[in-house]
């Protein structure tokens, strides 16, 4: 068992922990902090996985802006009695059998195919790769502007559903 | 060295908790906890993918920065839904909100 193995199964044992926490805590403000705990452990996979620029993204983008923005948003839709009670519906039995039931699926199928394992390592330049697919007209460009307008009409999107109609 | 298939099981495994989320919680904030929980597996899948498969190309990180932007605009979006909702009907536990059930 290298080092390298044991760090792994600690951030994966990290992860499903929150991952669970974040689905059976019964205080939701909890559960965020839980989620934010889980979406750090990610970011340390994305790490273990020689992404660097993604681990980056992950904790400026999805901790630094949609966790903070779920916790505005527990923050405005709060009810008085809301923390208190069961936190799942009725049928919370199915959906833990379900969930048991695609996870056993999945790893069937995954141990059933052969991957074509590559035996170069991730080069030392894979940054500048991909800034550079992101700008290049016969590679990624496209895909790039396509998603700056996405965000642009998510932005006034959302602007114009939460925007106080007074 | 880190076998492929563990980065896998791990994906799938934080993908099916996600999934209890969405499918058993009553707070809809809590269910796109969940969303969220899921696009994060989805994410661990496609770098593992890339690092192991095709590391000398830049597809597997663009997929995944793709994903990355969609999952934040549909938090954007579902977020201001909520409030939305919250303003009008005072609630935000997803069996009160059904205006348009049968």
């Amino acid at each position: 068992m290298t080092s390298l193995q044991i760090i792994f199964l600690a951030t994966a044992a990290a992860t499903l922990i929150s991952s669970l926490m974040v689905v059976t805590a019964r205080n939701l403000v909890h559960a965020a902090l839980w989620l934010i705990v889980s979406l750090f452990t990610v970011a340390v996979l994305f790490v273990l996985l020689e992404a660097g620029f993604l681990a980056a993204v992950q904790v400026v983008l999805y901790i630094g802006a949609i966790a903070i923005l779920i916790i505005f948003a527990i923050m405005l839709t709060r009810r008085v009695m809301q923390d208190t009670g069961p936190q799942t519906n009725r049928q919370w039995w199915l959906s833990a059998l379900i969930a048991a039931a695609l996870l056993a699926a999945l790893i069937f199928t995954l141990s059933q195919v052969q991957y074509p394992l590559s035996t170069a390592g991730v080069p030392d330049d894979s940054l500048r790769t991909l800034g550079r697919a992101l700008v290049d007209p016969n590679q990624y460009m496209l895909p790039f502007e396509v998603a700056s307008v996405l965000l642009l009409v998510a932005l006034i999107g959302s602007i114009v559903v939460a925007g106080d109609r007074k | 060295m880190i076998p492929l298939s563990w980065y896998l099981t791990l994906a799938a495994a934080v993908f099916c908790v996600g999934l209890y989320g969405v499918l058993a919680r009553k707070n809809a904030v809590a269910i796109l906890m969940g969303i969220e929980l899921m696009l994060n597996a989805v994410n661990i899948n496609l770098v593992a993918f890339w690092h192991y498969l095709t590391p000398t190309l830049a597809s597997g990180q663009m997929f995944a920065i793709i994903v990355f932007t969609v999952a934040a605009a549909e938090a954007a979006v579902g977020l201001a839904l909520i409030i939305s909702i919250y303003r009008r009907r005072n609630t935000v536990v997803a069996e009160e909100i059904d205006l348009m059930k049968w």
